[in-house]
C-alpha cells in the first residue's frame, strides 16, 4: 500500500507554495522581497515551484541599505538574472538625498532608514503586496505574525486589529492605498530553512559559510570590520575564522567563530548551538519591545 | 513531491504536530508551553538570559516561564495574552507547532483562528477550580472545529495535595458533557506546570497515574489518518500559461496549479470541472520535481487536462466517485468574530477555497449557549464570540462538502465589504444535493 505521508519540509512546503499561489490569484501587483539571505532564498525555490513552467508573475524588490555585504548584492543581482526574474533596487542613499527618509544626528545605522524606502517604493510602484521571508520564530513579536499581515495607508502593522486567520482561508482584501505583507515562511524554523536549503541542493552566498574576516569587539559580539565604523583606538580587533548566521548590515551582523563550511556543517552547528539566531543581531537587542516597534512603523 | 524519500542519506521523515492551549486566564496556558520548551531543552541561552534579565526587574528573582511566550508589550504590561503567537519546537520523534490561544472570553475567535490548523487542543484546567464555563466552552470549540484529538491537562496538581479522588472528580465532570461533542480522543493528564510534574518527565508525585506524560504523548499520538484521502477535489487557485517558453513542449502547455484538498489524483483519472460541469482526463501532474503518476492531499500541483475546457481560478477539480454536494442554499455553523452582530438580511462576501462570492444571511436559526451546551432557537442575531447556525443564500453554487467530512471543503470566512474585515469562520453542513455531470456518457 502506498504511503500518503510528507515529511514536515514537505508539509511546510506545500503550505508555502499554497500561499504563494493565493498571492498571485488575489493580487494585482505583488512584489517578492528578495535580499539574497538564506530565507529568501528557500523563497525563491518555492516560487518556481509555485508558478513554473510559466514565468514568475512578481519582481523582485529589494531596497539596499548602503551597507550590504558586497557578497549578498553580487548574489542577489546574479539570481534574480539567472530566474529571468525584473529585480528593482532602491536605496536608501537616494532615499535621503531626495527626502524621503531624514537621519537623525548621528544616525548611522540604515536599519530604520529602510522603512521609509520600503514605503517609497510600494507607492511607485503601487504594489498592493509584498512577500517576504520572515519567520514566526526569529523574535517573539514576529510570533504573533499573521501569514497575511494587513498594513494601513501608512504601513503600519496593528498587533490588536489583526485579522483572524482562519483554516488556509486568506482574507487578501484591501482598500486604496492599503498593503498587504505575506510570509509563507511563517511556519519555518531556523532549522527547517537549512534543512530545505540541503534537500533542495540551494546555493547561498559565502559569508554563511566559515572564512578568515577581520572582526571588531563590539556590544560583546564580533562585528566585521569596516570602513563605515572604524576601529576605535583601544577596540580589540582580531582577524578570524567566523561565518554569519542571518545577515542584516555590515555594521550591526555578528559574526560567530565557526569551522562550518558545509551546509551539513551548518545543520550540526545549529542543531548543537546554544544562541538563537537573532542573538547575533544588534539591532534587536535594544530594548526588549525593539522590533515590536519596528514592525508598527512598517518594517518587515 | 513524490511520497517516498528518494535520498538514501536523508533523514528518517519527522511530521509535524500542530496544538493549540487553551484554558481561562490563570490556569497556567504560558507556563505550561514555557515549561515544555524550557524541559524539553529548546530554549537557547540568551532566551534563558532575556528570562532572567526580567525576572530580576520584575519577578523578585523568580524565573517567570509565561515571559517566554507574552510576546507583546501590551500583554506584558497587563499580564495576559492578548492575540494567537506561535511557538515552534522538535524532538527527534516530531517538530511541533504550537497556537497559544488566549483564556479571555472575548477572545473566543482567538481561539478558532489557533485551533482551525491544529490536530490536537490543550485545555487546560485548574485542579482546584474544576471544569468551569470556559473549560466546557473550550471543548466546545475544539469539537465544532472537529480538532480529531483532546488532551485534557488537569494543572496546579500540587495545589491539591496530588489527590487521585480530585483528579478523578474532574474526569468525571468532562465525561459529563463529552458524550454531547464530536470528540474521538480524549487523553486525561495529571500535572503541575510550575515545577514540570508529568509535562516532560514523570511525575514522583503521582504513583496512581500510569499514562504518558504530556510530551510523551504529543510524540506519539497518531495524526497521519487527519487528513481526507477519499473524494478527490482539486480547488484551482492560478491558471499556468507559460508566455513564451523556449521548450517547444510547452507552447500550448495550460495547467491548473492548486493544492489538493482532498483525495488522491492519479494520471489517466477521469475528472470533473466544476462549475462547467464537464468532465476530462487527467493527462499529466506536474511539478517542478517532474511529473508524477499520483498525488494526495495535501500536495501542491499542477494538473493538465486532455481537453481544453473552461477552468480558471475558483473552479474545482473532482473525482467522479464521493462527489461534493452543491447548491445556493447553505447551512452552516458559524463563530461570529466581530463587534458588529450577525442579523439576518445582513450581506456578505464569502470565501470558500479559492473562490469568493457574495452572499446573504437569510435566517439565524440558533445559538449555542457555552455556559450549558444548550441550543437556544431562533435568536436576534450573534453577537462577537458567539457560536451559532445560520443559513445563507450565494449568487453562485457553492460547491462543497460537510465540514465533518473534510475540514478544507467545508470551510469558509464571512468578509464584510468595506471594512474587509473577517467577521466569521463557517462550517457547512451536508448539501442535500449532489453534483451530476453534464452529458450522458457519465457512468460509473
Amino acid at each position: 500500500m502506498t504511503n500518503y505521508h510528507l515529511d514536515h519540509l514537505q508539509h511546510l512546503e506545500t503550505e508555502a507554495i499554497h500561499i504563494l499561489r493565493e498571492v498571485a490569484g488575489e493580487f494585482e501587483r505583488p512584489a517578492l522581497l528578495f535580499s539574497g539571505g538564506k530565507d529568501s532564498i528557500c523563497l525563491l525555490r518555492l516560487a518556481e515551484k509555485a508558478f513554473r513552467p510559466a514565468e514568475l508573475p512578481l519582481p523582485f524588490l529589494n531596497v539596499d541599505t548602503g551597507h550590504h555585504f558586497p557578497e549578498l548584492n553580487e548574489f542577489r543581482d546574479r539570481r534574480a538574472a539567472e530566474l529571468g526574474a525584473r529585480l528593482i533596487v532602491r536605496t536608501v542613499e537616494d532615499a535621503l538625498a531626495r527626502g524621503i527618509a531624514q537621519a537623525a544626528p548621528g544616525e548611522i545605522s540604515r536599519n530604520r532608514l529602510q522603512i521609509p524606502t520600503l514605503l517609497a517604493a510600494i507607492e511607485e510602484f503601487r504594489f498592493d503586496c509584498c512577500i517576504g521571508g520572515a519567520r514566526r520564530d526569529e523574535e517573539k513579536a514576529r510570533a504573533k505574525e499573521r501569514f497575511f499581515s494587513f498594513r494601513d495607508a501608512f504601513g503600519q502593522w496593528d498587533p490588536k486589529n489583526q485579522r483572524p486567520e482562519i483554516w488556509n482561508l486568506y482574507n487578501a482584501r484591501l482598500n486604496q492605498g492599503e498593503n498587504m505583507r505575506v510570509f509563507p515562511l511563517s511556519n519555518w524554523t531556523e532549522m527547517d530553512v537549512w534543512e530545505y536549503i540541503r534537500r533542495e541542493r540551494l546555493e547561498v552566498p559565502s559569508i554563511y559559510f566559515s572564512h578568515r574576516r577581520r572582526c571588531v569587539r563590539r556590544g560583546g559580539q564580533w562585528l566585521p570590520a569596516n570602513d563605515l565604523v572604524p576601529p576605535k583606538p583601544g577596540e580589540d580587533v582580531r582577524e578570524l575564522t567566523v561565518r554569519v548566521r542571518t545577515i542584516g548590515d555590515i555594521i550591526s551582523t555578528g559574526c560567530v567563530e565557526s569551522p562550518a563550511s558545509t551546509v551539513d556543517d551548518i545543520i550540526a552547528e545549529i542543531a548543537a548551538a546554544r544562541v538563537t539566531e537573532r542573538g547575533s543581531r544588534a539591532d534587536d537587542k535594544a530594548s526588549e519591545a525593539a522590533m515590536e516597534d519596528r514592525k508598527k512603523a512598517g518594517y518587515f | 513531491m513524490s511520497s517516498t524519500n528518494d535520498s538514501p542519506s536523508a533523514p528518517v521523515p519527522v511530521d509535524i504536530l500542530r496544538f493549540n492551549t487553551c484554558g481561562s486566564v490563570d490556569d497556567g496556558k504560558s507556563t505550561l508551553i514555557g515549561r515544555l520548551l524550557y524541559d524539553s531543552k529548546s530554549l537557547m541561552e540568551d532566551q534563558i538570559e532575556a528570562l532572567e534579565r526580567s525576572a530580576d526587574i520584575t519577578g523578585g528573582g523568580q524565573i517567570n516561564l509565561a515571559n517566554l511566550t507574552d510576546g507583546l508589550r501590551a500583554e506584558r504590561e497587563q499580564g495576559i495574552t492578548i492575540d494567537v503567537a506561535y511557538r515552534y519546537f522538535a524532538t527527534p520523534q516530531r517538530k511541533f507547532i504550537i497556537a497559544d490561544t488566549p483564556g479571555h472570553v472575548q477572545y473566543t475567535r482567538n481561539m478558532v483562528t489557533g485551533a482551525s490548523t491544529a490536530n490536537l487542543s490543550i485545555v487546560l484546567v485548574d485542579a482546584r477550580a474544576g471544569v468551569i464555563e470556559q473549560s466546557r466552552r473550550h471543548t466546545a470549540i475544539a469539537s465544532l472545529l472537529r480538532i480529531p484529538h483532546l488532551v485534557v491537562a488537569v494543572n496546579k496538581m500540587d495545589l491539591v495535595g496530588w489527590n487521585e479522588q480530585r483528579f478523578r472528580e474532574i474526569r468525571a465532570q468532562f465525561e459529563e458533557f463529552l458524550p454531547r461533542l464530536a470528540i474521538q480522543d480524549v487523553k486525561f493528564i495529571p500535572l503541575s506546570a510550575l515545577n514540570g510534574d508529568n509535562v516532560v518527565d514523570p511525575s514522583p508525585h503521582t504513583p496512581w497515574y500510569v499514562g504518558p506524560t504530556l510530551l510523551g504523548h504529543l510524540e506519539t499520538v497518531h495524526i497521519a489518518s487527519d487528513w481526507n484521502l477519499r473524494g478527490f477535489r482539486l480547488p484551482i487557485q492560478w491558471v499556468n500559461r507559460p508566455n513564451a517558453p523556449k521548450d517547444p513542449a510547452l507552447h500550448d502547455f495550460r495547467g491548473f496549479s492548486g493544492q489538493i484538498a482532498g483525495g488522491v489524483v492519479r494520471r489517466g483519472q477521469r475528472v470533473l470541472a466544476l462549475p462547467a460541469g464537464l468532465p476530462s482526463t487527467v493527462k499529466q501532474i506536474w511539478t517542478y520535481d517532474g511529473s508524477v503518476e499520483e498525488a494526495f492531499c495535501p500536495q501542491s500541483v499542477t494538473v493538465v487536462l486532455e481537453d481544453d475546457i473552461d477552468v480558471s481560478r475558483g473552479s474545482m477539480l473532482v473525482g467522479l466517485e464521493e462527489r461534493p454536494g452543491f447548491g445556493t442554499d447553505l447551512r452552516a455553523n458559524v463563530c461570529w468574530m466581530h463587534a458588529r452582530p450577525l442579523q439576518a438580511g445582513r450581506k456578505y462576501l464569502l470565501k470558500h477555497t479559492s473562490h469568493t462570492v457574495q452572499t446573504v444571511v437569510t435566517e439565524v436559526v440558533s445559538r449555542l449557549d457555552m455556559g450549558t451546551l444548550e441550543v437556544q432557537p431562533s435568536p436576534a442575531q450573534l453577537a462577537v464570540n458567539d457560536i451559532g447556525e445560520i443559513r445563507l443564500r450565494t449568487a453562485r453554487p457553492l460547491f462543497h462538502d460537510a465540514y465533518s467530512v473534510n475540514r478544507l471543503t467545508g470551510s469558509f470566512i464571512l468578509i464584510e465589504p468595506g471594512t474587509n474585515a473577517t467577521v466569521a469562520a463557517g462550517m457547512l453542513q451536508a448539501s442535500s444535493e449532489t453534483v451530476r455531470p453534464e452529458g450522458a456518457e457519465y457512468e460509473i
